[in-house]
């Protein structure tokens, strides 16, 4: 197992393996996507409440719940970073920021778009919307902290200690948010993804889900690659692979 | 153990103490930060005193921010802090009297003045203890929280403007608990809940700050 985890953890290695892995994942991602939009906007049926425009949550929720899990990761491998000094999980920290971030602003944007029809106003104080707009701001200053410090090794665990602050806070925020959100609003308002939703339109939100998890892991893979490259360009096997000219 | 953190807290008050701006400034700040609302809204009492709470509770978690980053930029600057980092006491104890310095010399004085703006902003008298506790137990979370965020910034030559963006989003859940709990009070509702949450987030933030600051400067001075 260690063994195991030694060897993924050295980023030649790491490097060989999302080579294989990224076009593998890219066709899952696109197969996933394309029957889970298929499946949502044609085939599951329309609500009886909020009519065509609750179609959007197979955007919303996913990005929503992407928004979290990867904050969920960067906080994970700030950890690894931290106890283990694993050089990769620092990257996979780094690069994952910006995406958790743009999954954040989409669910906002798309939280904001169904809002218009169902609330009539495109920003609702809603708990769960500004919960996801205080995550964003953790994000961007989590990028802010990063991109401020020249240091490339001082930036890495500074950031990491902050990713691990923001874990601790992230559901002490998300839970005042919500105590203020019953105290100040009636509980009157329609919530997207309600507790019970019938099976014809939780499959295709299941695999949109599934399919943005993939989307995450192929972009992640991608970049991860890029800033090991930008790392490691004085190391032989880099230079090896620009000679033979396959990157 | 305890003589160095009673050492280091009269060192640093008695520095507080010297310069006399540090410490009034944020609280000038704070005074006119609650005069521009009725400046801006308009002096419409039922108006002001509803939103009261929630504004000094906003010029409270402002005015703590601005003494935040100077907390350890000039032992930063003048090597002390690699003198607390090499001594044999656990460096978690003596940044905590550093914060509870901060929150001495721009806290305390913070919780002693909001009476006078709660009575400005024509606050519901009923509401002032509440203010009072709210607020004591709240700006020490924030000190607590802030320190994180000054040690974090504190190698950064522009440091200042970076920590409201990493602290401000962790201060929410103490501003709403405390806006909450001055709000009900001013309504003539129980207060217990708020102030038994704001207690909670205190005494996490009492457990886990300390070391994350601690690690925060260790990284600050090895760069």
């Amino acid at each position: 197992m260690f063994r195991w985890f030694h060897k993924l953890a050295s980023t030649k290695n790491f490097y060989r393996l999302a080579e294989i892995l990224t076009p593998l994942l890219a066709v899952a991602c696109a197969i996933l996507l394309a029957v889970g939009l298929y499946r949502g906007l044609f085939v599951a049926p329309t609500d009886y409440e909020q009519g065509e425009s609750y179609r959007i949550i197979y955007v919303h929720v996913p990005a929503a719940w992407m928004s979290l899990f990867i904050y969920m990761v960067m906080a994970f491998c700030s950890l690894l970073f931290l106890v283990w000094k694993m050089k990769l999980a620092d990257i996979v920290a780094q690069v994952s920021a910006p995406l958790g971030a743009s999954f954040t602003f989409l669910a906002l944007a798309t939280g904001s778009l169904w809002g218009k029809p169902m609330w009539g106003t495109w920003w609702e104080w809603d708990a769960r919307l500004t919960s996801e707009l205080i995550l964003l701001f953790i994000y961007i200053g989590y990028m802010a902290l990063r991109s401020s410090i020249d240091n490339k090794s001082t930036a890495a665990r500074a950031a990491a200690i902050l990713a691990l602050v923001g874990v601790v806070n992230i559901p002490i925020i998300h839970y005042s948010v919500e105590w203020w959100n019953t105290l100040h609003q009636p509980a009157s308002i329609a919530k997207i993804g309600t507790p019970s939703i019938h099976i014809s339109m939780l499959i295709p939100l299941l695999l949109m889900a599934l399919g943005f998890k993939v989307y995450y892991l192929v972009v992640m893979l991608t970049k991860t690659r890029n800033v090991i490259l930008e790392r490691e360009a004085n190391s032989a096997w880099v230079r090896e692979r620009v000679k033979e000219n396959r990157l | 153990m305890g003589g160095a953190f009673i050492t280091l807290l009269k060192r640093d008050l008695t520095l507080a103490m010297r310069r006399r701006s540090d410490w009034l400034n944020p609280l000038v700040f704070f005074v006119i930060v609650v005069t521009l609302f009725p400046i801006g809204i308009g002096p419409d009492g039922s108006l002001l005193s509803e939103i009261a709470p929630g504004v000094i509770w906003v010029a409270a978690l402002l005015a703590t921010l601005l003494g935040l980053d100077g907390l350890f930029r000039d032992d930063f600057d003048d090597g002390s802090i690699e003198q607390l980092l090499l001594s044999p006491q656990p460096l978690s104890v003596l940044v905590l009297a550093k914060v509870l310095t901060h929150w001495l010399v721009a806290g305390l004085p913070l919780v002693l003045l909001s009476p006078l703006l709660a009575l400005l902003l024509q606050l519901k008298l009923q509401a002032i203890p509440a203010l009072l506790a709210s607020l004591v137990l709240g700006t020490l979370t924030l000190s607590l929280i802030g320190a994180i965020g000054a040690a974090l910034t504190v190698g950064l030559r522009r440091g200042g403007v970076l920590l409201p963006l990493l602290v401000l989003p962790l201060f929410i859940p103490v501003l709403i608990f405390g806006s909450s709990c001055v709000a009900a009070a001013a309504g003539g509702f129980a207060i217990g809940a708020q102030l038994s949450l704001l207690g909670g987030l205190f005494f996490l933030a009492l457990a886990l700050a300390p070391l994350a600051v601690a690690a925060s400067l260790r990284i600050s001075a090895e760069s």
